[in-house]
């Protein structure tokens, strides 16, 4: 009837679809969507609701952070890093000055310590909770414990926001320490915080961990084998969640972990339910490790005094600093020749890297499965793409 | 049961609808723009130069170093330096900039600007308000909308204001102290060349 | 008759009264025709009422459970945001998309909305208010039901798209699949009453021993079947936690993604309107109809109780929603053909044995345990074949 001009193929992909199995359905999940976590595009070959290929494209976000990065100074590429998973900025600053105190040599202050500790751990509170919430509201539970997590959210965000200045773009570390120091009534409001969130965390998991709907829809589904978690570079929870037991707090012993006594909780399954149940029971520790931290900080200076903020030249070297991000291992590699700007930076992203067993968790699964699955690995697009 | 977790599910959602209406806590909504939450004192958005006085121009504190310009991540800040030199507020004559420039469309309000300047002279705003419909002039603020006077700062950033002021106060102290010792020493100099030499000029006349 | 029980007896019957005055009017010949378009005109008009008044209780009542206001700029409390949204759907452009298929796209909203408003001709909604009182209402409304899953299919293989073709095909399955367990929950119904008319089943509830009525829903037969019936009516709805079929963060918006502006807010009318349809079929079945609660509360108009339940179920409709995540396809079928269907057979039993045994607490007590020892068993069957596992973590030493 009509004479449409209808593209005959994907100008930009290779054909996936073999020629003879015709009831293969090629289909293009993002980048606008929903549930997709960003500008994230999924081409999957479906037969009938079925997956059976599935190619993750993305690079919709990159922003050539790394190349500014060898024009600007050291300290100027401290904002940008913000920017890299934008829900944790706190922890990306801090894998970054970590990594440059590594490779100046700088010495970190007791009372930065603990604000970084504070700090960070609140980050990954705010995250794990989010991240939950996201996950339940692409399975379709329309939004409540989306907005129950973002409740919790704001009034931490409120705590930065009269730390730093900034809800959510921080710039808090330094090299040798933090920006600033707490202002008057900081830590009792803080206190408040975490001493609400324990009555939060048992809401949530009265709303959804014996909800049969959600342990049917994420029990067995995405299961990540422990073999394949360590082979491709797996870190965080999800990594925990497959039963490899790696926590580079413990392991790394970095800032001052080792003062906290705090538990890593193990999955044995490696399935959603399981990297959604870790996040939760990471929430709790971290909430107590806040409580210690926030017993036990110290006054003092908050910067190492022999830093100065311009005309800082490292010597020439490499260095690679990372951290637990709520993500997972978050490292920068930096190589210094001398001068004001790196030589070469180079940011590993927990996502990015977690992001690559997405094909072998969804073939076989139902297309429901997907969404699921791409939400448990927790993937924020401005760490993959950077 | 099967059926157990739902309900359990159901119980929490109802105890959220009915807790909306009793408790605050349970809606947190603020009505903006009618209602607004309280100003968190440390907030950021877009920096501004701080003038003393009445005049902003006379009383600029900026001396047109270009320090935040060269440290500024984004490169958003543009300066020309004066070719003259105007008074301070130490009555030191110091340059000031011709041109000062902020792009806050390319801004990114990181505040680095703030922690390099030495003259205490461009601090952040807390001002979000800033929409407009000139897409080519409108986010470009030249020197004269950045300037705000230094009554504004302590109303904004009391906390903070108050320790630059008594900075700057005992710098200027600290100057003054220093004129008047200078004055003093070249009084008492020019009293001692007086007092030394006091027919000098008789005696070159002839007799 | 006392005067005040006259007075109520008129309130009750002021529509009967009223289409009756409004017929005097009319000549003899052409009486029939009036009548029947008076019958149509206040249900065409009172339920897209009710349609735009339940978009606003949903939207307000999902954000007090999500801990927010909902819609309260448009007017007092946001009364007039369905006036808005419709004003919205109205003026946006109607995109086609242009491979689609043109006729049958155009034809699917009109035959969903059409087919949803005839299952209205079989529902009592008053004492002696019910449009057509067929002697196999019941067999009507189910028959007319299913034209609805007809225009859903029209409307996804029309569009000519991928998203489109996924949302058909997952929409037919769950809704053809949901009709066994319907019909099956209302045939133990039909049983107990001996007549597929909806105004004798209606009239059989209407009587009080004491206080209390008669209704089927305070039988175990009754109960379960009231259960099982509403959760059959969520699914063939679309309704959370049943709607795959619109799964909005997986495949968009399904069987009407590519409609916009006055297309989709038809789809979206039709929907709710065969949802208020399976929720008054559920009360004339379950609830009583248009019988009240209590014998001293028979004053209150019986339009008025119908349409309260029919308020409640919308509350409850809207309440699921709010708290559940979606079911994915194959889990969606296995419990409609693994759980409902053994369960729909089984309540056939039990409404038989309370059939045949004489009343007492021995008939509560047998149908009680014929009910409820085959759930447990199910689920625990369930359960065993690690579908629902509660587990525990351990942490790293």
């Amino acid at each position: 009837m009509s004479t449409a001009i209808v593209p005959t193929a994907h100008f930009d992909l290779e054909p996936m679809s073999e020629p003879g199995k015709e009831q293969l359905l090629e289909l293009a999940m993002g980048p606008q969507h929903p549930s997709t976590h960003g500008v994230f595009r999924m081409n999957v070959v479906l037969y009938g609701e079925q997956v059976v290929r599935l190619k993750p494209v993305f690079g919709y976000l990159h922003r050539n952070h790394e190349k500014i990065a060898e024009s600007e100074t050291y300290l100027g590429s401290m904002p940008y890093t913000d920017r890299l998973d934008y829900m944790c900025s706190i922890t990306n600053n801090w894998a970054y000055a970590l990594a440059v105190e590594k490779l100046a040599g700088i010495e970190v202050p007791e009372r930065a310590e603990y604000l970084r500790v504070i700090t960070g751990e609140l980050t990954r509170l705010q995250n794990h909770a989010c991240l939950i919430g996201f996950l339940m509201q692409d399975m379709g539970s329309s939004g409540t414990p989306l907005m129950y997590a973002f409740r919790e959210r704001e009034k931490i965000l409120d705590l930065f926001e009269s730390l730093t200045g900034a809800r959510m773009m921080c710039n808090y570390m330094r090299f040798g320490g933090c920006r600033a120091d707490l202002p008057a009534g900081w830590l009792d409001q803080a206190r408040k915080v975490v001493a609400d969130f324990p009555r939060f965390l048992d809401e949530y998991e009265q709303l959804l961990v014996s909800n049969e709907i959600l342990m049917d829809r994420t029990q067995e589904v995405g299961v990540l084998s422990r073999e394949l978690a360590v082979s491709a570079g797996i870190s965080g929870p999800m990594a925990r969640a497959s039963g490899v037991d790696y926590d580079i707090r413990k392991v790394d012993h970095y800032s001052i972990y080792d003062r906290f006594t705090f538990r890593v909780p193990l999955g044995s399954h490696g399935d959603v339910y399981d990297r959604f149940m870790v996040r939760l029971l990471e929430m709790r520790e971290s909430v107590s490790i806040l409580e210690q931290a926030m017993r036990d900080i110290p006054a003092g200076p908050i910067v190492d005094p022999r830093m100065k903020v311009r005309g800082f030249r490292p010597k020439p070297g490499e260095a690679y600093g990372r951290i637990e991000s709520p993500k997972g291992e978050l490292g920068f590699y930096l190589v210094s020749d001398g001068s004001p700007n790196p030589y070469r930076y180079r940011v590993r992203p927990p996502s990015l890297i977690n992001l690559t067993v997405l094909e072998d968790l969804c073939v076989g699964r139902n297309v429901g499965d997907i969404v699921a699955i791409l939400g448990s690995i927790d993937i924020v697009l401005g760490e993959v793409d950077r | 049961m099967v059926g157990e977790g739902i309900l359990k599910g159901m119980a929490e959602t109802a105890r959220n609808f009915f807790g909306s209406y009793v408790s605050k806590d349970r809606l947190t909504t603020v009505q903006y723009p009618e209602q607004r939450d309280a100003q968190i004192e440390a907030a950021r958005s877009f920096p501004f130069l701080v003038y003393d006085g009445a005049d902003w121009h006379d009383g600029m504190r900026c001396v047109a170093c270009q320090i935040c310009e060269k440290e500024c991540p984004p490169k958003c800040i543009f300066i020309e330096k004066s070719k003259d030199k105007k008074p301070d507020a130490n009555g030191k004559p110091q340059f000031y900039p011709a041109t000062f420039n902020i792009d806050i469309s390319v801004c990114m309000s990181c505040q680095i600007c703030v922690e390099v300047c030495p003259f205490d002279a461009i601090m952040m705003d807390v001002d979000t308000d800033l929409s407009t419909d000139d897409r080519f002039g409108g986010l470009l603020l030249d020197k004269q909308r950045l300037s705000k006077s230094n009554e504004y700062y302590n109303a904004i950033h009391p906390t903070e204001a108050a320790a630059v002021d008594a900075r700057l106060a005992v710098e200027r102290a600290r100057q003054e102290a220093k004129a008047k010792a200078a004055a003093e020493a070249k009084a008492a100099a020019d009293a001692k060349l007086t007092a030394a030499t006091p027919a000098q000029p008789a005696s070159g006349e002839p007799r | 008759m006392t005067h005040l029980a006259l007075l109520a007896q008129q309130l009750d019957q002021i529509f009967v009264l009223a289409k009756h005055w409004l017929l005097g009017f009319v000549p003899a010949g052409a009486q029939p025709l009036f009548s029947a378009v008076l019958s149509v005109v206040p249900v065409i008009l009172a339920f897209p009422l009710l349609f735009a008044i339940t978009t606003w209780i949903e939207r307000k009542g999902l954000g007090r459970m999500q801990n927010r206001y909902g819609p309260n700029r448009v007017g007092p409390f946001g009364l007039l945001q369905p006036l808005a949204d419709g004003v919205k759907s109205l003026t946006k452009e109607d995109i086609v998309p242009l491979t689609a298929d043109h006729a049958v796209h155009f034809l699917a909203p009109i035959l969903l909305v059409s087919a949803a408003f005839m299952d209205y001709a079989v529902l009592p909604i008053g004492r002696n208010m019910v449009i057509a009182n067929l002697n196999a209402g019941v067999l009507f409304f189910f028959a007319v039901g299913s034209l609805m899953e007809l225009a859903v299919f029209m409307a996804g293989w029309s569009s000519r798209s991928k998203y489109s073709l996924l949302g058909a095909m997952r929409a037919i399955a769950q809704m053809i699949s949901y009709e066994v367990p319907l019909v099956l929950a209302s045939i133990v119904v039909i049983m107990q009453a001996g007549s597929l008319s909806t105004v004798a089943i209606v009239n059989m509830q209407a009587a009080y021993t004491g206080i209390w009525p008669h209704w089927f829903v305070f039988t175990p037969w009754g109960f379960a079947g009231f259960v099982l019936f509403m959760v059959a009516a969520t699914a063939e709805s679309n309704r959370s936690p049943f709607d795959l079929p619109e799964g909005e963060s997986e495949i968009i918006a399904g069987y009407y993604t590519e409609y916009s502006g006055f297309k989709f807010a038809l789809f979206f009318m039709g929907e709710y309107i065969g949802m208020f349809a399976t929720g008054g079929m559920a009360i004339t079945l379950f609830l009583g109809g248009w019988s009240a609660p209590f014998a001293f509360l028979t004053w209150i108009p019986s339009y008025f109780w119908f349409f309260a339940k029919l308020l409640t179920l919308i509350a409850v409709f809207i309440w699921v929603r709010g708290t559940l995540p979606r079911l994915r396809m194959d889990q969606l079928m296995n419990l409609a053909w693994e759980f409902m269907l053994p369960m729909t057979l089984l309540n056939l039993l039990t409404a038989g044995a309370w059939h045949f045994m004489s009343a007492g607490l021995l008939r509560w007590f047998v149908c009680s345990t014929m009910v409820v020892v085959p759930y447990i068993l199910l689920s625990r069957g369930l359960k065993q074949r690690k579908k629902f596992q509660i587990r525990t973590y351990h942490f790293s030493e």
